[in-house]
C-alpha cells in the first residue's frame, strides 16, 4: 500500500468530455493519457512522479475498463524496455520515472527502442528532480534525448499545456517513428489547476490483440546492417518528420510584442519564472501580457532552425534561459546563427548562472541585468538604477544560530536501530569502509550516525564496495543496500557479483517491506497481500539462490543488541565469502498508517489493546545526550529543567512516540543509562488485568507510602 | 515605446509560503489554504516538493492566489526572495530560515511563526547544551518582518487535541493577512472532514490569541527562576530539623541563598538531613572565601556544584526515584492513564561488575575489583540488559529492597570514591580561591562536566581530567578564568573531545609564548 491513497482522486479519471478537471498534475496526466487511448503503461517510482505511479496504481480499475495494461516495472529499464510493444504494433504505450537517474538506468533500453524506431507513440514522462528538494546528482535529462535522438517536450507548467503535452507527444511520436520524452519539473508534477477534460478512449488496439496477432520486422532490429539504416533514418526521415510537426502544429509559442530589440528564448518550463521576473520588474501584468517578446520552447529537442533564426534575427541581442548545464540551448542557438550568418548576441550563462537552480531571485537578476545593458529604454527609472539591495544583514546574525535541518530517519524508523549497532560495532572493532546505497537508509550518512562513505546508484552498495577484497586486510567492508535497491538492480550486480569474485565483505539488507523512501509502493517482498501483484517473496530465499552460503536473518531490527551481534559474526567469521545479514522490520510510516485505524477501532470496539510508548525519568537522566547520539529520533529531544542546579537540558520524549523500542534496546546494547522506560497502557483491560493490577497496586503503594512516611519528601510549592 | 508598470494597474497575487518541518502536516494547511482562496471566488494554485526531502527535513509548501477574473493568471511555482506578502513558519527556527533566505521583508511580509521548538540533531547531540538561541530569532523576526505573529502554536493544538495546522490556520484567519471572512475558514475545515470539532478548538483559540496580539514572551524562556517555594513534608522531628537547616541556608547572601536552598533540598531528599548539614558546612568553607563586591561567585557556584557531587547517580539513587509514589503519578498523567486503563512500567537496565562493587561494603568492593579475574567471573554473571517490570511485585520489590540500603550508603565503595574525588576537586579549588578567584568558581564550573553513566561516565570524567589538566599551564596567568572556561566549553561541545584537544594545544602554546 503506498503512502498516498488516490483512491478517490482517480474518479476524475472518469470525466467526460465539456467537463473540468480540477486537481494536481499528475492526476491531469493520467487523465490526459487515458484521453489519447494509451494501450499500456508502467513505470518506476520515485520523486516527483511517484504519486503517479500511486495514482495508476489505484486507477487500476479504471485502466482494466478500458482494456489499459498497467506495469508497477523492476527498474527504469524494464520500464524503458516495455515500450518495445509499440515498435511493431501500432499501440500507444507510456511509461514514466524519475530523472536523471531513470534515464541513467534506462539508457541502454532508451537507445535500443530509438534506433529500431516504434510504429505506436512512445511516450516517457520523466519527472525532473532539479534543484530544491532534490535527492539526486544534478544532472540534465537534455543530453540523454540528444545522443538517442528521442524528442524532448518541455511543456509550460500549467494543465492544459502539460495535457496537451501528452496529446502532441503521442501524436509526433508516431509521424516521426521516435520515442518521445515529455520532462516535467519537480515543482509541476504537484501543481494544482483544472483543464477542460475529453473522453477517455479505448485503444484502438490492445495488448491482448497484438498477443493474438504477432507480427515482425527484421529491418526494426538493432543489429546489423539494419542499425546502420536506423542512423541515417534518423537524420533523413524520422527528425524532418518532427521538425514539420512541431512547426506545423505550432509546438512551441511565441508571446509579447513581434518585434524588439530584445528576446528572450526559454524552455517551456521556465517560463512561469521568467514572467514572474518580467512581472516584477514592470514588464508584465499577472496574465502573462508581456513587453519583451519571448518564444517559448515547448520543445527544447529538436530545435527548429527557421523559427530560431526568424524570431532572433531582427534583435540585437537575445537571452537563452536554460536551467542546468552544459547550456545545449545556448550552444545550438549560437552555432545557427553562426552558419547563417546573423550577427545578432546570444546571451545566456553569461548573464545567468552556470549551475543551480533558476530561482525567482535567479531570474529577477538575469533579466534585470540582461534587459539593463540591452533594452534599458524597457525599464522605468527604479528598475534601471535600483537602490543597492544591501547584503540581507539579518542572515549572517541567524546564520550562526538557525540549525540546519536535512531529511532524517522518521520516528520509529526500523533502520535507526541498525545504524546504532553499526555505530557500536565501530567502536567495538573499529572503523570500517562502509559503502552506502539509495534509499532512506543513506540518512545514515549524516549525524548522529554518520555512517557511510560514498552512494553510487540504486543496488550498487554492495557492488560499490566490490575493490575492497584484498587478502592482505585485516579488515573487512561494510555495505548496505535497501530491499527496493535490492530488487532493482542488487541482486545481480551487487550480490551475484560478490558470489562470483568470493569477495569477503559485509553485505546488510535493509528489509522494511517496502519501496520506502518513494512512498510506500510494493515490491517482490513486500509481506502485503496485493490484489494484482505478487509479493512475498523472502530476500533470504533469493540471496541463497544467487550461491550466498553465509545468511542471518534478523526479523526485528529493533532488537540492537542481537544486530550487533550479527554483524560482530560477521566481521569476524574464518567463513569466506560474502556475509548477508537480512534486518528486517515495517517501515513505521506505512506501519502506523495501516495500524493506527485498526488500533483505534479496536479500542473504541472494547478489545484489549496495548500501546506502548517510552518516557524518560528527568531525574535520573543526566542531560548527557549519549543516547541522541545513537539515534536522532524526532520524538528524542531536549528539554531544559526548571532546576537552578542543572545546567544541560534533559532527555525528553514527547506524544509522538510510537513506542518502537529502540531507545530501551540502545540503551541496554550500549550500557547508557537507566533513566528510559516503557509504559505500556492497556486500553479495556480484562479481568486479570484488572485484578492483578488492583492487588500490585496495594501492595506497592503500601511499601511507599511506608516509606514516604518516614522520611521527608519534597515537593514545588 | 511607453514605459509600463503594469503590475500596478492590474490584480495582485498573494504570495503565501510556509515553511515546516517534514511530518508536521504542511500538506493538509496547503489544502485548508486554497481551499478558503477557492471558497472567496479567488483562483489559487499550490505547489510542494514532494519526496525525501519531507523526511523530518525542512520543507516548503507555496500558494499563490488572485481573485477570479475569468483570465487565468500566470503563477509562480516557488517562492522568490523579497516576494512574499504571507509566510507561516511552523516551528521557530524555520521562521528564522525564512528570514535567513530573505522570504520575509519589511515592506509587506507578515511572519505567523509558532514559538515552539522541534530540537534539529546537531542541537541534541551535543554533550553539553546545544539548543539554538530563540531570542536571536525572535529579535531578527520581528524586524525582518512587516508584522509579527508568533506564540506557541503547537501548545494550542495539542490542548485542543488537534494539531498545528489548525492553530496555524486559526492565526492565519486571526492576522486577517488574506481578505476572507473567518466564517469561510471555518467551513473549509468542516468540509475536510476529518478530526473537525479538535480542528475547529484549536482553530478558535489561535484565531483570539491573535487578534487579541498575545506574543511571546520577550525574556529567555530558561532563565533562571526566581527561588521556588517548597513545602515538605514528613515527621514532626524531621521536618524541624530539616527548618533549622533551611534557616541556615536562608541566612546566606544572594544569589547563593536560592541556589543553596535548592542544594540542601537535593542533598536531603538524596541521602538524609546530616548529609544536609555536611553540605552547609562545605559551603560554609567557599564563602568565607567570598565577598559582595564578587558578586557570591564562588558561593554560587559551590552551592550548585557541590549539591550535584554529594548527589553521584548510583542504583540506590536510581531505585529510590523509580519506586516514588511521585513517579508512579507523573508517567500516568504523561501517558494519560486513566482509571481505566492499566499501565505496565518496563526499566532498562544493564548492570556491571563496576556497580555491583560500588554497591558492596568498601573492603569487599576493593577486595574484588583488585583481583581481575575474580571480578571478571563476577562480571561474567551480571553483565547483561535486564528488564525489569516496576508495576510488578517482584521488579517493585527488587528496586524498593535496593532503596533500603540507603541508611548505608556511606559505607560502600561508591561513595568513598566519590567523597574522595569530591574534597579533592573542592580543596582545590578553595586552595586556588586564595590566589585567583574567578579561576576558582571556573573548577567549580568544571563540575558540570561529569555525568552520565557506565562508559559515559569514565568518559565524562576522563574529559574532566583532561580540562583540569592545563591547570599548571594556566596558573599565574591573567586570563587564566577565561582559558579554563574556554577549555571547558569546548569538552561539552563534542563527544570525543576533539575540540578539547585543540584547545588544550592552543593552552600549550601559551605557555610557550
Amino acid at each position: 500500500m503506498a503512502e498516498r491513497s488516490f483512491v478517490k482522486e482517480v474518479q476524475k479519471l472518469r470525466l467526460g468530455a465539456g467537463e473540468t478537471f480540477h486537481g494536481e498534475g499528475i492526476l491531469a496526466i493520467t487523465k490526459a493519457l487515458l484521453q489519447c487511448g494509451v494501450g499500456y503503461v508502467g513505470g518506476y517510482q520515485g520523486a516527483p512522479i511517484s504519486h503517479l505511479m500511486d495514482v495508476l496504481a489505484d486507477a487500476q480499475d479504471i485502466l482494466g475498463e478500458l482494456g489499459v495494461h498497467f506495469e508497477a516495472s523492476a527498474s527504469e529499464a524494464t520500464a524503458t524496455a516495455m515500450l518495445a510493444a509499440s515498435v511493431h504494433y501500432p499501440i500507444r504505450g507510456a511509461c514514466t520515472f524519475k530523472s536523471a537517474v531513470g534515464l541513467n538506468v534506462a539508457s541502454d533500453a532508451l537507445a535500443n527502442l530509438a534506433s529500431g524506431g516504434v510504429t505506436g507513440g512512445a511516450l516517457i514522462i520523466v519527472g525532473e528532480d532539479y534543484g530544491e528538494g532534490s535527492s539526486i546528482m544534478q544532472e540534465r535529462s537534455h543530453p540523454f534525448a540528444m545522443k538517442s535522438q528521442v524528442w524532448l517536450l518541455d511543456p509550460r507548467p500549467n494543465l492544459p499545456s502539460i495535457v496537451k503535452a501528452v496529446e502532441d507527444g503521442f501524436e509526433l511520436s508516431e509521424v516521426s517513428n521516435t520515442p518521445v520524452m515529455l520532462m516535467v519539473r519537480i515543482r509541476s508534477c504537484h501543481v494544482t489547476g483544472s483543464f477542460e477534460t475529453k473522453d477517455n478512449k479505448r485503444p484502438e488496439m490492445t495488448v491482448a490483440d497484438a498477443l493474438e496477432n504477432p507480427r515482425r520486422d527484421t529491418n526494426r532490429i538493432v543489429l546489423p546492417p539494419a542499425s546502420f539504416l536506423h542512423e541515417k533514418e534518423k537524420v533523413e526521415k524520422r527528425m524532418p518528420a518532427a521538425v514539420d510537426f512541431i512547426r506545423s502544429r505550432q509546438i512551441n509559442e511565441f508571446f509579447g510584442p513581434e518585434r524588439g530589440k530584445a528576446g528572450i528564448i526559454l524552455q517551456g518550463g521556465m517560463y512561469n519564472s521568467v514572467i514572474r521576473a518580467l512581472q516584477r520588474i514592470g514588464l508584465a501584468d499577472v496574465y502573462g501580457e508581456t513587453d519583451v517578446p519571448l518564444y517559448v520552447l515547448n520543445a527544447v529537442y529538436p530545435l527548429i532552425d527557421d523559427e530560431v533564426i526568424d524570431f532572433c534575427e531582427d534583435k540585437e541581442s537575445v537571452l537563452i534561459v536554460e536551467e542546468g548545464q552544459p547550456n545545449y540551448l545556448e550552444q545550438a542557438i549560437a552555432s545557427m546563427m553562426h552558419k547563417k550568418g546573423v550577427d545578432t548576441r546570444i546571451l545566456g550563462k553569461d548573464i545567468l548562472p552556470m549551475a543551480g537552480e533558476y530561482t525567482g531571485q535567479v531570474m529577477l537578476d538575469g533579466i534585470s541585468a540582461y534587459l539593463r545593458a540591452n533594452a534599458p529604454e524597457l525599464l522605468a527609472a527604479q528598475v534601471l538604477a535600483p537602490n543597492a539591495p544591501g547584503e540581507n544583514t539579518l542572515a549572517a546574525d541567524l546564520a550562526k544560530v538557525v540549525p540546519g535541518r536535512p531529511p532524517g530517519f522518521c520516528t520509529g524508523c526500523p533502520e535507526r536501530p541498525i545504524f546504532a549497532a553499526t555505530k557500536l560495532i565501530e567502536q567495538e572493532l573499529g572503523p570500517h569502509h562502509i559503502s552506502s546505497d539509495i534509499g532512506c537508509h543513506l540518512f545514515s550518512i549524516m549525524p548522529p550516525f554518520e555512517l557511510g562513505a560514498t552512494t553510487m546508484g540504486y543496488g550498487l552498495g554492495p557492488a560499490s564496495a566490490s575493490a575492497f577484497n584484498s587478502p592482505d586486510a585485516k579488515r573487512r567492508s561494510i555495505s548496505f543496500v535497501g530491499d527496493g535497491g535490492f530488487w532493482h538492480n542488487g541482486l545481480t550486480s551487487s550480490i551475484g557479483n560478490a558470489v562470483f569474485n568470493e569477495n569477503d565483505g559485509v553485505i546488510v539488507v535493509v528489509d522494511n517491506f517496502y519501496s520506502a523512501a518513494t512512498g510506500g509502493q510494493d515490491i517482490l517482498s513486500s509481506r502485503a497481500d496485493n490484489p494484482t501483484k505478487s509479493t512475498k517473496h523472502p530476500i533470504t530465499d533469493a540471496v541463497k539462490g544467487m550461491g550466498v552460503k553465509w545468511v542471518r536473518h534478523i526479523d526485528r531490527t529493533y532488537d540492537v543488541t542481537k544486530v550487533r551481534a550479527a554483524l560482530r559474526e560477521a566481521l569476524t567469521t574464518k567463513e569466506k565469502g560474502p556475509k548477508v545479514i537480512v534486518a528486517s522490520s515495517e517501515c513505521m510510516l506505512n506501519r502506523q498508517r495501516r495500524e493506527k485505524p485498526l488500533t483505534a477501532k479496536a479500542i473504541s470496539g472494547g478489545e484489549r489493546v496495548v500501546k506502548p510508548r517510552f518516557g524518560v525519568d528527568e531525574d535520573v537522566c543526566t542531560g548527557d545526550h549519549a543516547c541522541m547520539r545513537l539515534s536522532g529520533c524526532p520524538s528524542l529531544s531536549v528539554k531544559k529543567l526548571d532546576d537552578p542546579l542543572r545546567d544541560d537540558p534533559v532527555a525528553s520524549i514527547d506524544h509522538t512516540c510510537v513506542g518502537c523500542g529502540n531507545c530501551g534496546e540502545v540503551a541496554d546494547a550500549a550500557v547508557l543509562c537507566p533513566s528510559f522506560y516503557r509504559a505500556d497502557v492497556v486500553h479495556n483491560p480484562g479481568w486479570w488485568d484488572r485484578f492483578t493490577d488492583r492487588v500490585r497496586r496495594g501492595v506497592t503503594g503500601f511499601l511507599q507510602s511506608r516509606r514516604e512516611k518516614r522520611r521527608l519528601t519534597f515537593a514545588d510549592a | 515605446m511607453a514605459k509600463r508598470m503594469k503590475a500596478k494597474e492590474d490584480q495582485k497575487i498573494i504570495k503565501l509560503a510556509i515553511l515546516a518541518v517534514g511530518g508536521q502536516g504542511g500538506g493538509v494547511l496547503t489544502n485548508w489554504i486554497t481551499d478558503v482562496a477557492e471558497r472567496n471566488g479567488y483562483l489559487a494554485q499550490a505547489t510542494s516538493v514532494a519526496g525525501v526531502a519531507q523526511r523530518t527535513g525542512a520543507t516548503i509548501y507555496y500558494v499563490e492566489m488572485c481573485p477570479d477574473t475569468g483570465r487565468r493568471p500566470v503563477f509562480s511555482l516557488a517562492p522568490a526572495q523579497g516576494d512574499i506578502d504571507i509566510l507561516i513558519a511552523a516551528e521557530l527556527m524555520e521562521a528564522g530560515r525564512a528570514v535567513m533566505r530573505g522570504f520575509v521583508t519589511p515592506d509587506r511580509t507578515t511572519l505567523i511563526a509558532s514559538a515552539h521548538r522541534i530540537a534539529a540533531v546537531s542541537e541534541k547531540v551535543e554533550p553539553g547544551d546545544g539548543r539554538a538561541d530563540s531570542p536571536t530569532v525572535h529579535r531578527n523576526a520581528r524586524e525582518a518582518a512587516s508584522r509579527y505573529i508568533c506564540f506557541d502554536m503547537e501548545k494550542v493544538a495539542v490542548e485542543a487535541g488537534s494539531v498545528i495546522s489548525s492553530s496555524l490556520f486559526g492565526a492565519l484567519a486571526g492576522s486577517g493577512a488574506l481578505p476572507f471572512p473567518r466564517e469561510s475558514y471555518e467551513k473549509t475545515i468542516e468540509a475536510s472532514g476529518r478530526g473537525v470539532k479538535a480542528s475547529l478548538a484549536a482553530f478558535g483559540r489561535a484565531y483570539d490569541l491573535t487578534v487579541s496580539g498575545a506574543r511571546v514572551e520577550e525574556g529567555r524562556p530558561d532563565a533562571a527562576p526566581a527561588s521556588k517555594q517548597i513545602t515538605v513534608d514528613g515527621p514532626q522531628r524531621l521536618v524541624a530539623r530539616w527548618n533549622a537547616l533551611a534557616a541556615r541556608a536562608e541566612a546566606y547572601p544572594e544569589p547563593v541563598r536560592s541556589m543553596a536552598l535548592a542544594g540542601l533540598r537535593k542533598v536531603v531528599d538524596y541521602q538524609d538531613l546530616a548529609y544536609g548539614a555536611e553540605y552547609l558546612d562545605r559551603l560554609d568553607k567557599a564563602l568565607a572565601a567570598d565577598s559582595a563586591e564578587k558578586s557570591y561567585a564562588l558561593g554560587e557556584a559551590a552551592a550548585k556544584h557541590v549539591a550535584n557531587a554529594m548527589c553521584y547517580d548510583d542504583i540506590l539513587r536510581v531505585a529510590d526515584l523509580k519506586t516514588r509514589t511521585a513517579r508512579a503519578e507523573r508517567i500516568r498523567t504523561e501517558m494519560k492513564v486513566g482509571e481505566a486503563n492499566v499501565l505496565q512500567v518496563t526499566e532498562f537496565f544493564h548492570p556491571r561488575v563496576e556497580e555491583f562493587c560500588g554497591t558492596l561494603p568498601a573492603r569487599l568492593g576493593r577486595f574484588i575489583e583488585n583481583r581481575p579475574g575474580l571480578a571478571h567471573w563476577v562480571d561474567r554473571r551480571i553483565n547483561r540488559g535486564r528488564r525489569i517490570r516496576t508495576d510488578s511485585l517482584f521488579g517493585f520489590g527488587a528496586l524498593w529492597l535496593i532503596g533500603t540500603l540507603r541508611p548505608w550508603r556511606r559505607s560502600l565503595l561508591r561513595h568513598q570514591v566519590e567523597e574522595a574525588h569530591l574534597e579533592r576537586w573542592y580543596a582545590l579549588a578553595l586552595d586556588t580561591a586564595q590566589r585567583d578567584y574567578a579561576l576558582a568558581v571556573e573548577i567549580l564550573n568544571c563540575r558540570r562536566l561529569i555525568k552520565g553513566y557506565s562508559d559515559t561516565h569514565v568518559r565524562a570524567h576522563s574529559k574532566f581530567d583532561r580540562v583540569l589538566s592545563g591547570l599548571p599551564l594556566l596558573e599565574g596567568r591573567d586570563d587564566a578564568a577565561d582559558w579554563l572556561r574556554r577549555l571547558r566549553e569546548a569538552a561539552l561541545k563534542d563527544e570525543k573531545g576533539e575540540l578539547l584537544d585543540g584547545a588544550l594545544k592552543t593552552v600549550e602554546t601559551l605557555k610557550a609564548a
